[in-house]
């Protein structure tokens, strides 16, 4: 196991790990929403959520300093390949918006895009 | 004809000359530019050139759209005062070598031009390596300034980092810039990306652009001239004027006409629609400046 292999294993452990305590003390879980940029394309590259929910989007960069951008909630975050990063997120509007890569990475950097999906609580 | 006495009459009619004039236009709003301050002059943009680009569906006539650009502004009857490239030179590649080839080869076609060339860059051609090939070719010209018969026109780079934004770095310097201005002194920028916020879901806006307007808003007669979205746009922010150049290889889909940023298909009935390049021209009568959309025509 490489040490960028070891850091994601053990960011997935430390998040599920706070994700159970939650539940052990009853309080509602945030779900967490883990997304992966590799170039040119994000996974999952539809997200899909309620409108009020609290999520955390948990990023991480396989190949460059992508960038997560979300312009329709002005919201962005960079992210560096082997460190995750976390991005508290509440949509307050329904619809259907644009998420993107909005760091030049290359050659496909055009389409490194997906959609955030917003429906009604 | 002399450059210094042409009216607007004679200018539309040079529109017929060399490229073939589908579209012109006399932007509302636009007086004041030249405050007779300057003598009457025009200078040509061309932009989002993406040469190396080799979509045969979207523009089969990829090798030839850059010379025949050129071939019809050197055959302007009346000779621009200078050309200047607004960015994109290059399509990108993450191959440092096909980066540099394609400048090359870039460079030495515009080598042709027969009037005084004015260059800056695009994130394709920069942005993956901060400019590093880009000005092994064309100089330390990302970001600068220049002079032209009564003109001031600033070179801004929202370019060169893989983020679009200008950075404090070049904010200071814009300030500086400016400080140095009067307040009635006209100002073009030119730039790639536009400053405004367009639209960022497509990465067409500048993130601190609207740092860089704040600076510029005292300045009575500010327009900007930018590339980038592949198509003509014509937008306020307050007095400041924001002018969009079409592409010499793709145009793309205006915003609100598709759902993702679209490269518009080849039209083989109407060859090289959408496809084209602009004169601007300064005037000193007070009707402000013109704009002459060319489009590009079979040889």
């Amino acid at each position: 196991m490489n040490r960028r292999r070891f850091l994601r294993y053990s960011a997935v452990g430390v998040i599920g790990g706070v994700a159970c305590a939650r539940l052990a003390m009853g309080v509602a879980a945030t779900r967490r929403i883990l997304v992966k940029a590799a170039k040119f394309q994000f996974t999952p590259g539809e997200i899909r959520l309620r409108k009020g929910e609290a999520v955390v989007f948990v990023l991480t960069a396989e190949d460059f300093p992508h960038g997560f951008s979300l312009p329709d909630f002005k919201t962005r975050i960079d992210f560096l390949p082997g460190k995750t990063v976390e991005l508290n997120f509440t949509a307050d509007k329904v619809g259907r918006f644009h998420f993107l890569c909005d760091n030049f990475c290359g050659e496909g950097h055009d389409t490194m895009s997906g959609w955030l999906i917003v429906s009604e609580s | 004809m002399e450059e210094s006495s042409f009216n607007r009459r004679d200018f539309l009619k040079l529109a017929g000359v060399g490229g073939g004039a589908v579209f012109a236009s006399t932007l509302p709003g636009c007086a004041n530019l030249m405050p007779g301050k300057a003598d009457d002059f025009y200078f040509v943009q061309l932009s989002d050139i993406h040469w190396g680009y080799n979509n045969a569906s979207v523009n089969p006539d990829f090798k030839s759209t850059l010379p025949k650009a050129i071939q019809a502004v050197n055959s302007l009857e009346q000779k621009p005062d200078f050309v200047v490239f607004t960015g994109d030179l290059t399509q990108t590649t993450d191959d440092p070598k096909l980066r540099r080839a394609r400048l090359k080869e870039f460079r030495d076609m515009a080598a042709a031009i027969n009037v005084p060339v004015r260059y800056f860059a695009g994130e394709h051609d920069a942005a993956l390596d901060r400019g590093e090939a880009y000005q092994e070719f064309f100089g330390e010209t990302l970001r600068y300034t220049f002079d032209h018969k009564g003109l001031h026109f600033i070179v801004l780079d929202n370019i060169s980092d893989p983020a679009p934004i200008l950075g404090d770095k070049q904010i200071e310097w814009l300030k500086a810039d400016l400080a140095r201005q009067k307040p009635d002194q006209p100002i073009i920028v030119l730039t790639h990306r536009p400053l405004f916020s367009m639209y960022p879901q497509w990465d067409w806006a500048t993130r601190d652009g609207d740092k860089a307007i704040d600076l510029l808003m005292p300045f009575k007669n500010v327009t900007v001239f930018y590339g980038h979205i592949h198509h003509e746009h014509h937008q306020k922010t307050g007095h400041i004027e924001h002018h969009a150049a079409k592409s010499l290889m793709f145009p793309l889909a205006p915003v609100g006409s598709v759902e993702k940023k679209t490269q518009v298909p080849w039209n083989a009935a109407k060859p090289y629609e959408g496809l084209g390049w602009r004169r601007i021209r300064a005037e000193t009568d007070g009707d402000g400046h013109v704009l002459m959309e060319q489009v590009l025509t079979k040889a």
